[in-house]
């Protein structure tokens, strides 16, 4: 890895965490479990577009451990950390598979993220009840993926250029 | 945006805006007259609420956290509580089959059960 994408790395991360504490002190509280704006998708998004999957893998679980333990508890830790592995999962799949552009695999992250918090919770709570929620989920997570995607796609843009240099 | 893209998200929305009408649909045709209100914590039943008669509960965690649940005029909503996320007292107030408050922090379940109308539970009839 060249220094330069390094330095992008250790910004897209503290970029992560910032975009995180700003979703902690706004929530996004429409009394649905497990929704969420999920704006630290966008330095995912963008460290898989521009450092590469790998990093991606490594920005996701450093960002829910710190995030977890500076503003949350362990259970807490659990619900995101289902989410963003679901959620990278998918978008790493859809990456690859190169049928989608930007935007359509922050939407399937965005989507697979609020599902795999609610399986979770479902899980933790022992019911099944939750599952009534999954549609209002999957449209939260459609609408906040198609913005995220194109402000990923501005940021990706311009990033590359500097890294092309 | 590629064009799979937009087929993607309209293919999402369709399939979702339906589920949630047939949800809906389904809500209101199984909601009786003896509708109650089923509160769990941590899987295990606590309580059952009629919805036809108003009450106010304090529901105690053993770790001393606390939801308040209100029931009035035939809708169940959480009032007060102690979590720190305050997703369930935001939650609309709620009166059909199925619908439920959930407070992930005190892994508390307000579940409504419908009532006599309602097939699945044939321990009613
Ligand atoms: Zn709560």
């Amino acid at each position: 890895m060249s220094n330069k994408r390094i330095a992008f790395l250790g910004l897209f991360v503290a970029l992560a965490f910032v975009l995180s504490y700003i979703e902690y002190l706004l929530p996004l509280n429409i009394g649905i479990p497990g929704a969420k704006i999920g704006i630290a998708n966008l330095a995912v998004m963008v460290t898989l577009y521009t450092v590469g999957e790998k990093s991606a893998i490594a920005l996701s679980v450093v960002r829910v451990v710190l995030v977890g333990l500076t503003f949350g508890n362990i259970s807490m830790m659990m619900y995101s950390l289902a989410g963003a592995t679901l959620s990278l999962l998918v978008m790493l799949i859809a990456k690859r598979i190169g049928k989608l552009s930007m935007t359509g695999v922050s939407v399937l992250g965005g989507v697979s993220h609020n599902i795999g918090q609610i399986i979770v919770a479902m899980l933790v709570l022992e019911t099944e009840s939750l599952f009534y929620y999954l549609p209002f989920l999957i449209v939260v997570g459609t609408i906040t993926g198609v913005v995220i995607g194109i402000v990923s796609n501005l940021i990706t843009v311009r990033v590359k250029k500097v890294l092309s240099f | 945006m590629k064009k799979n893209d937009l087929i993607l998200i309209a293919v999402i929305l369709v399939i979702t805006l339906a589920s949630i009408a047939g949800i809906r649909l389904w809500q209101h045709n199984n909601t009786g007259g003896a509708a109650t209100a089923v509160v769990t914590i941590d899987g295990v039943k606590y309580g059952e609420y009629p919805l036809s008669s108003d009450v106010t509960e304090r529901i105690e965690l053993p770790d001393g956290s606390y939801n308040i649940l209100n029931i009035s005029g035939g809708f169940a909503e959480v009032t007060e509580a102690s979590c720190p996320d305050q997703i369930c007292v935001k939650h609309n107030h709620i009166k059909y089959a199925g619908e439920t408050i959930v407070c992930l922090p005190n892994k508390l379940v307000v579940e409504i059960e419908g009532g006599e109308d309602n097939g699945i539970d044939g321990s009613t009839h």
